[in-house]
């Protein structure tokens, strides 16, 4: 690939500041439409949350835009939606974040009302109640949907005792206990411009969008951020673990099965990347895809995912199948587990992979919002403002005995967390 | 910007649309078919589906599993989907690669196998499918009312087709309805992105020109009598949470009724987003929700429009508060509805749509994917122009030709209401 490609971010096109008051700011522009996004995030995840109030982090954010100390609910969403304009909010086990858009003439406003809903939410009490009524019946909907149930359950298996073994939306009874007062003091003890990442990009020169964010954010100060306290050390299983939860009436069953992944910063992410698009990514759903789907017509989606973030993520499979089915789809799954561990991967597999992931880079940078990902993402795991431009060679590094280590270090396939959600 | 349009037809009747767009060393093709769920019989229905579904099972030249992999080596991304009124196929894929996509579907068109093994591996799988969407009570609620507001229109089934079909079709029923819609002059092939036209033309015909020209497809051609009165109809199933989805009776998307109908969408229910490629815009300030959410009748509103060849559907959801009944939700609706009737909108509330209309079609068109999208499926339902020409329509449209059209197509006695009664517990 061409290093200098000009679809891929790099240092001599993304524009990076960080304000006195600790706020980065990370611009690109791209002149081609008169569109900007800004999004980006902040450290008030739901890692903060009693137990006994879980949701609560997320209530938060859903609660920003629900009226400021300047404007009132409507007030706010009509100056947004006049112009075409919208932001929202949401949150995360680590942090929380936003993300906006506009036409590039309506940047001042965005960045006006993302400052006032970050910095001056007013919280206020009927609002308050209509939005909980919201997330219950979003809770309630929830309960209801075998692929979330499925997932919900094998992060309660996979993750016992740790921070990642709970829904950041909570639960029905934590977020009726959740009252006005809390959403208060979580906002003054957490929110603060202390780890917030901004990225603007689009239609604006690098010096015009960092000048709009100082204006919006440059007076932000908050003595009493808390920090984040420490993860504790997960606990890995010590054997396969499977849960069934019911939901009586529904005519497909979820599944998932899997175990624990790699951080982002760790050395095997790479190789645990390549190693699962040929799993269960590459051409239609690698080879989880092949068995289950395409020679087995077991399913209509079947395929792995690895979520290597701040801490160490999950590496699971997941399928949706009918009841009946559950047995034969898992026993597929568990011998392409076992198949991949004991024999890694062949060469042409690897190289495919290799080729897959570098030539569909610029793929994904085909819009701002995919840009401004991009730059977030360098961000957030500190990865150089030159990381796409060095993609290519990290990834054509990766050998095949690295997949072999990386898939034998993460995956025991007699110590797997089973869930399944249906009837 | 350095766009350059340019429409040419094969003389075997293939229509080529290809925009040069060079932000991005980035081609992405769509070809589309104008076969959907609206040229299925019952017994057949969910044919066209499948069809698309056998369409990456292989040819000779590409077998099975060959091609997934040869796009994804690439660094491709690719699809397919189909509607009520079309299928399409799209790669998007590095500039310098996208030959692969050309001679991939310049040789399915023709030559795909159709395997019986194939068809019954597939055959599974796409019930998988069908239950996976009949996990989700929309999809229940918005099945019951399609069939009862299209009874004799074939829009009348989901496009996944009914269960009893999708059981018993066979491999000729397939292959049958892939032979006589698959042909160059029932297709458009739309391209977009990093290439010199020229160049890119001479190597479209070069694989396209031969492929022999078909009969053109026979159509349905039943319309949809006139709906003389309300129905109301339930569907229930497990869940704790009610919704009801109203369904008044639009245009087809080539009327000129439809533009003024986007507007009142807008200021009704936030505005439809037609892109496919990029997301849409809150609707907090629309009508409904100040006046359903708002007041804590629902959870959630949601209005939506559909561009098709005949008259399809304008649907609006509810998704109801807890602590309310279907009932009451629909009262205060209808009490909109009346309100647009009979006050004339203002001009800021028109000029409001047009800006949140143009915010969408510059989100959409940082993407090229979605532009190529445009180029194909604007063809589907009318041409390129109308989506050309869409703002500079909306723009147009007076607060009389709104109230104009609140009359004409928001009718009670032919819409359809259709409630999801949930039979578990309370939220």
């Amino acid at each position: 690939m061409d290093k200098h490609n000009s679809a891929l971010p790099g240092p001599d096109d993304i524009h990076r500041e960080v304000l006195p008051n600790g706020i980065t700011v990370v611009t690109r522009s791209n002149f081609n439409s008169p569109s900007v996004v800004a999004t980006g995030y902040f450290d008030a995840g739901a890692l903060f949350d009693p137990d006994e109030k879980l949701g609560l982090a997320d209530f938060v954010t859903s609660a920003l835009m629900r009226g400021t100390k300047k404007r009132t609910f409507d007030k706010i969403y009509g100056e947004l939606e006049s112009v075409g304009a919208s932001l929202g909010f949401s949150s995360g086990v680590h942090k929380s974040g936003f993300n906006g858009r506009s036409l590039v003439e309506d940047l001042p406003l965005l960045l006006n009302l993302l400052s006032e809903a970050l910095t001056q939410p007013a919280f206020p009490k009927t609002e308050v109640e209509k939005l909980r009524a919201q997330l219950l019946t979003g809770l309630a909907i929830r309960a209801e949907d075998t692929s979330d149930m499925a997932s919900m359950t094998f992060d309660e298996i996979l993750f016992k005792g740790h921070p990642y073994s709970r829904p950041e939306d909570g639960h029905p009874d934590t977020v009726r206990k959740i009252t006005r007062d809390d959403l208060v003091k979580f906002h003054r003890e957490h929110y603060g411009p202390r780890g917030m990442v901004i990225a603007v990009v689009g239609a604006v020169k690098a010096e015009e969008a960092v000048r709009q964010v100082k204006r919006a954010f440059g007076g932000w100060q908050v003595k009493s951020q808390k920090e984040a306290s420490e993860l504790p050390a997960l606990k890995h299983l010590k054997k396969t673990v499977s849960k069934h939860h019911r939901i009586a009436g529904k005519s497909q069953s979820d599944l998932v099965i899997g175990t624990n992944g790699p951080m982002r910063r760790d050395p095997e992410f790479m190789s645990a990347m390549l190693g699962n698009n040929i799993l269960g990514q590459f051409g239609m759903m690698g080879r989880i895809g092949d068995v289950v789907r395409e020679r087995s017509g077991l399913a209509y989606y079947a395929y792995s995912s690895l979520s290597a973030g701040i801490g160490p993520g999950s590496w699971e499979v997941n399928a949706g199948v009918n009841p009946q089915n559950v047995k034969k789809a898992s026993d597929l799954i568990m011998t392409e587990l076992t198949h991949f561990v004991e024999d890694g991967v062949t060469a042409e597999e690897l190289a495919d992979s290799k080729a897959n992931f570098i030539g569909r880079l610029p793929l994904s940078m085909e819009s701002n919002g995919g840009v401004a990902n991009a730059l977030l993402n360098i961000e957030r795991h500190n990865l150089g403002l030159d990381y796409y431009h060095r993609y290519a060679d990290l990834v054509n590094e990766v050998t095949r005995e690295d997949v072999l280590n990386t898939a034998r270090k993460f995956i025991d396939p007699d110590k797997l967390a089973i869930a399944v959600a249906g009837p | 910007m350095d766009n350059t349009l340019t429409q040419i037809t094969l003389s075997n009747g293939l229509k080529i649309l290809l925009k040069e767009i060079h932000t991005a060393p980035i081609i992405s093709s769509w070809l589309w078919y104008r076969v959907g769920s609206r040229d299925e019989v019952q017994g057949r229905t969910g044919v066209s589906h499948w069809v698309e579904h056998m369409q990456f099972k292989g040819t000779p030249q590409f077998p099975a599993n060959v091609l997934d992999k040869a796009i994804s080596r690439e660094g491709g991304t690719w699809n397919a989907m189909t509607y009520l009124d079309w299928t399409a196929y799209y790669e998007t894929m590095p500039a310098d690669k996208i030959d692969l996509a050309f001679r991939l579907e310049s040789d399915r068109m023709l030559n795909s196998r159709f395997d019986e093994s194939e068809v019954a591996s597939e055959r599974t799988v796409i019930i998988s499918e069908r239950e996976g969407n009949e996990n989700e009570p929309l999809f229940l609620l918005g099945e019951a009312i399609q069939q009862t507001a299209f009874r004799i229109h074939p829009y009348h089934h989901e496009v996944i087709g009914d269960m009893a079909d999708l059981h018993t079709m066979t491999r000729d029923d397939l292959y049958n309805h892939y032979r006589v819609f698959y042909v160059p002059n029932n297709a458009i092939m739309a391209v977009a992105g990093d290439f010199d036209t020229n160049s890119m033309l001479a190597r479209l015909k070069e694989l396209f020109d031969p492929i022999p020209a078909g009969n053109e497809p026979a159509r349905l051609a039943r319309q949809e009598p006139t709906q003389n009165g309300e129905v109301r109809l339930s569907v229930e199933g497990p869940g704790a949470t009610s919704y009801v989805q109203v369904c008044y009776r639009f245009p087809a998307a080539s009327h000129p009724d439809f533009f003024a109908l986007s507007v009142l969408d807008s200021l009704l229910a936030g505005p439809s987003n037609l892109n496919m490629f990029s997301g849409g815009i809150s609707n907090k300030t629309s009508r409904l929700y100040r006046a359903l959410v708002d007041k804590e009748l629902a959870v959630s509103v949601h209005g939506g429009a559909q561009a098709t060849i005949d008259p399809f559907l304008y649907t609006i959801t509810m998704t109801i508060h807890p602590k309310r009944k279907p009932e009451e939700a629909l009262a205060i609706l209808d009490k909109e509805i009346q309100r647009i009737k009979e006050e004339k909108v203002t001009k800021e509330e028109i000029a409001r749509a047009i800006k949140q209309a143009r915010a969408l079609f510059a989100y959409g068109s940082e993407n090229i994917t979605n532009q190529a999208f445009w180029l194909g499926y604007a063809e589907m339902f009318a041409n390129y122009e109308w989506f050309q020409t869409y703002l500079d329509k909306l723009s147009k449209v007076t607060a009389k030709d709104i109230q104009h059209v609140a009359n004409e197509y928001f009718k009670p006695q032919s819409r359809v209401v259709g409630t999801y009664v949930p039979q578990r517990g309370e939220a």
